[in-house]
């Protein structure tokens, strides 16, 4: 009864969300919290076009030959589903969205450095979004997200429109990482050292190291790619004398760290969760903060390892496969950290812990089946088939994906003040980590076996797993379904929450639900770290909460 | 291994299949050992340390050097095994041994041309003699497109502006596939073909019998033996549907419209020169390039 009464008065207190109303007061915020918010929206939104798309994808293959689409949509669609998820959701998705609202309140600071460069940074992933319709209405593209030239050089002009979308999502992503990158160093509260920070914030840091530097890579390449097109300057197109495997080079240069910029920040957000639903500390915070800064150093190391059958040298290939299994390992040291912090626990099963559980799963089968692609001899009979489409779901969804989910349902309550039910979200959650089993699992049979990927067609013997693959999508979909919608339905209509209904020892959740304006009320005070249960709760104890 | 291979792999139909099957397995039992162990874990910890009460904490070790230093190490030893097992192996399967078949590929958009070395050129279909090491050296006329015969496990990409090359020694006789493993445009997986693995006896006997039509033998026959060896059925259907190309059926001895507006009967001088030379005379349905093989 008390505490209700306190979420009442909590809620009618001025906050982020009420504190002025009205779309210009939200499309001209500085405040990263509502900038947070609008990232979110517009990154499902996005997750959700892609999403209908891969139904689309999956229901073609369903059977042999033609089921719902021909041939050039069926390429197109592909395309779009990969350029969709990785540019306008997954790379953005934790950092621009959940970062934004929570790194500076982590640290206690009021905002990022740089408030109305966060706010550019959004109006370029609209830009970059526009850019990419634009694309898909002048006819669309159908080389794959990843551009090989020289398919992509004989494609039509709506290669331009998405190469110039993609570049100005990337600078996008660069903003972000430097915003992050100062406020870390600066607006730290006084007392909080660099190792008493939370662990997603050193994951934002890593990931933001790698949007610094790799994203450029990506921009010049583009800008190169339209450059041939445009200006026919020779550099990658054979019949003027250029090289295609040298845009693999230059594409796999920004994109194989990319894919550490999309696990990282998930990463983070396991080491938030575990540790507040086992309410105890984690266990190997410098091991887990060194494996984030190895992952983002080595990650530049390793492209080569998606060109092991192209015409790259055998002493090239050697050194990326070598390099490719040292990167694994801080992976490995992570999961090994999160399963020790269950340790004598004490563990609640909330929605947000089961996508954390679903997390190390389906993590350590995306990773661990990456051995398989690192080995040179074994990569050459898996290249290129559906067992690498596996692999990077697994770790892309099974991973980034999970703990997305995982960091949304643990920090929903703190942007929205309002609970959402538990019931049908857990539903939802074991719903989206079978489907997402049944899709994904019989993909690596498909690719052992020998079934190429980018495929519109294929032999009847891959008939059987291709259903069963698709009937595991709509599970996929059911799930995400009922999480969405239950998530918007409790906007407006779920309970009103806590300051802090986890109990969880983070500085976020010692402020306001929904946080003020500010983000504190009066100045925070540093007192104990994010993993400090015993301080936090003999405090409570003395203070007969 | 039987003729379906296993659940995961496909048939082991070459020498380096075994051994490239070997260390999958290697990977995968290691693999799933750790696996098992940290679910195991979890699972077990979720069980035994669940809350009691509202306002217990939790209470264990923050930090256990020894152990972090043990699990990064013993791991790494275990990955540094596959990654030299993983080399090895592929700088075997890098160095075609002397004297070697030597078969040239050509893909293009969408097929597989195979020049044999005794001449013969087949479109999507390769005949080799089992036991004998053979060399593929590879281009392509358009696009990168990657020749893949799942069977042998091998894999390389071809490039219009230089040769690459892979081998391979087949060890069972056969009909194996193979497939275009590089995203190549619209009829990407329509690339597709058989290599065929021949004993010495069947190999010389399929040597003599693609010189030509066989004395007395129907034309017709012959015609239908090159349309579909060559693959124009992928583009020009028999039976009126349509495909990339204008169907065959029933176009003999009909009225044309070329490009430059005049009118021409399909007769035999029409027929020739659309096969050797498709965009210069093509009637303005047929804006891409056919692609025959020449030597036909």
């Amino acid at each position: 009864m008390a505490s209700n009464a306190a979420a009442a008065a909590t809620a009618e207190r001025p906050n982020y969300l009420n504190v002025s109303h009205g779309l210009k007061s939200w499309l001209g915020t500085s405040d990263h919290k509502r900038i947070g918010v609008m990232y979110l929206y517009s990154i499902l939104a996005a997750f959700c076009l892609g999403g209908l798309l891969a139904l689309g994808i999956r229901l073609e293959l369903f059977h042999t030959g033609r089921t719902i689409v021909d041939e050039k949509t069926y390429n197109q669609m592909f395309t779009l589903h990969g350029i969709i998820m990785i540019f306008l959701f997954i790379i953005p998705s934790i950092p621009a969205a959940l970062g934004n609202f929570f790194l500076p309140i982590m640290i206690g600071a009021k905002d990022v450095a740089f408030p109305r460069l966060n706010l550019a940074s959004y109006y370029l992933w609209i830009a970059g979004a526009v850019l990419t319709l634009v694309a898909v209405v002048t006819g669309g593209i159908d080389t794959g997200w990843t551009f090989y030239t020289p398919q992509s050089i004989r494609q039509d002009s709506s290669v331009i429109w998405m190469g110039l979308g993609i570049f100005i999502l990337g600078f996008s992503s660069i903003f972000t990482g430097l915003n992050f990158l100062v406020t870390m160093h600066k607006l730290r509260i006084k007392g909080m050292g660099w190792f008493d920070m939370p662990l997603f914030c050193w994951a934002i840091y890593g990931t933001a190291m790698i949007q610094i530097l790799a994203t450029p890579v990506l921009a010049i390449t583009l800008l190169l790619l339209l450059a041939e097109k445009l200006f026919q300057v020779g550099i990658f197109n054979p019949a003027l004398g250029g090289d295609p495997v040298l845009f693999q080079h230059f594409f796999w240069f920004y994109s194989h760290p990319a894919v550490y910029i999309m696990i990282l920040p998930g990463m983070g957000i396991i080491s938030e969760t575990i540790t507040t639903y086992s309410r105890r500390h984690i266990f190997g915070y410098r091991f887990i903060t060194f494996s984030s800064i190895a992952i983002a150093v080595l990650g530049f190391l390793v492209w080569g390892h998606h060109m092991f059958v192209t015409a790259e040298s055998e002493f090239s290939s050697m050194i990326f496969s070598f390099l490719t299994f040292f990167v694994a390992i801080p992976s490995a040291i992570k999961i090994f950290n999160w399963t020790a912090t269950l340790y004598k626990g004490s563990i609640v099963l909330t929605t947000s812990m089961l996508y954390s559980l679903a997390f190390i799963f389906l993590f350590s089968i995306g990773g661990l089946t990456g051995m398989f692609l690192g080995a040179l001899s074994v990569d050459i009979h898996l290249h290129d088939t559906y067992f690498v489409v596996a692999h990077f779901h697994y770790v892309m969804m099974g991973g980034t994906v999970m703990a997305f989910l995982a960091g949304l349902y643990h920090w929903r309550p703190k942007m929205t003040g309002r609970m959402y039910p538990e019931t049908p979200s857990r539903i939802a959650a074991v719903l989206v980590f079978i489907g997402f089993n049944v899709t994904f699992l019989t993909q690596f049979v498909l690719g052992s076996k020998g079934m190429p990927r980018r495929y519109y067609d294929y032999l009847e013997q891959f008939q059987p797993l291709n259903q069963m693959s698709t009937v595991g999508s709509w599970i996929l979909g059911l799930g995400f379904l009922i999480a969405f919608s239950s998530l918007i339905w409790s906007l407006k209509n779920g309970r009103k929450a806590d300051r802090n209904p986890w109990g969880s020892a983070g500085m976020e959740w010692r402020t306001a639900t929904p946080p003020p304006l500010e983000n504190f009320e009066g100045e925070p005070v540093f007192e104990y770290g994010p993993y400090d249960y015993e301080i936090m709760y003999a405090k409570k104890e003395r203070q007969g909460e | 291994m039987n003729e379906l291979g296993t659940l995961q792999l496909p048939p082991q139909a070459s020498t380096i299949a075994g051994d490239v099957d070997s260390l999958y397995y290697f990977i995968f039992w290691g693999c799933m050992a750790f696996f098992v162990l940290i679910v195991a874990l979890c699972a077990f910890f979720v069980m035994k340390y669940r809350r009691r009460s509202e306002d217990e904490i939790g209470s264990g070790p923050s930090h256990n050097t020894p152990l972090e230093v043990t699990w990064t190490v013993v791991p790494l030893v275990l990955v540094m095994v596959v990654f030299f097992w993983g080399f090895r192996s592929y700088m075997e399967m890098h160095t075609a041994p002397a004297g070697a078949l030597e078969y040239y590929v050509t893909g293009k958009q969408w097929l597989w041309q195979v020049n044999h070395p005794t001449g013969a050129v087949e479109v999507n279909n390769m005949y080799v003699p089992v036991d004998e090491p053979v060399k593929v050296i590879l281009q392509s006329e358009d696009v990168i497109h990657s020749f893949y015969v799942p069977a042998f496990r091998v894999k390389m990409d071809a490039y219009p502006n230089q040769y690459t090359t892979l081998w391979f020694e087949a060890t069972r006789t056969g009909d194996y596939d193979l497939f275009c493993a590089e995203y190549c445009g619209e009829q990407h997986s329509q690339m597709k073909g058989k290599v065929h693995v021949l004993s010495r006896k069947d190999y010389d006997a399929w040597v003599a019998s693609t010189s030509g039509p066989k004395e007395g033998e129907d034309l017709t026959v012959w015609g239908e033996k090159m349309y579909t060896k060559n693959a124009c059925v992928t583009c020009h259907s028999l039976d009126g549907s349509k495909r990339t190309g204008p169907t065959f059926k029933g176009i003999w001895g009909t009225d044309v419209t070329l490009s430059d507006g005049t009118t021409v009967v399909v007769d035999e001088n029409y027929v020739r020169s659309s096969i050797l030379d498709p965009h210069g005379r093509s009637s303005p349905a047929t804006r891409r390039s056919c692609r025959p093989s020449p030597g036909s």
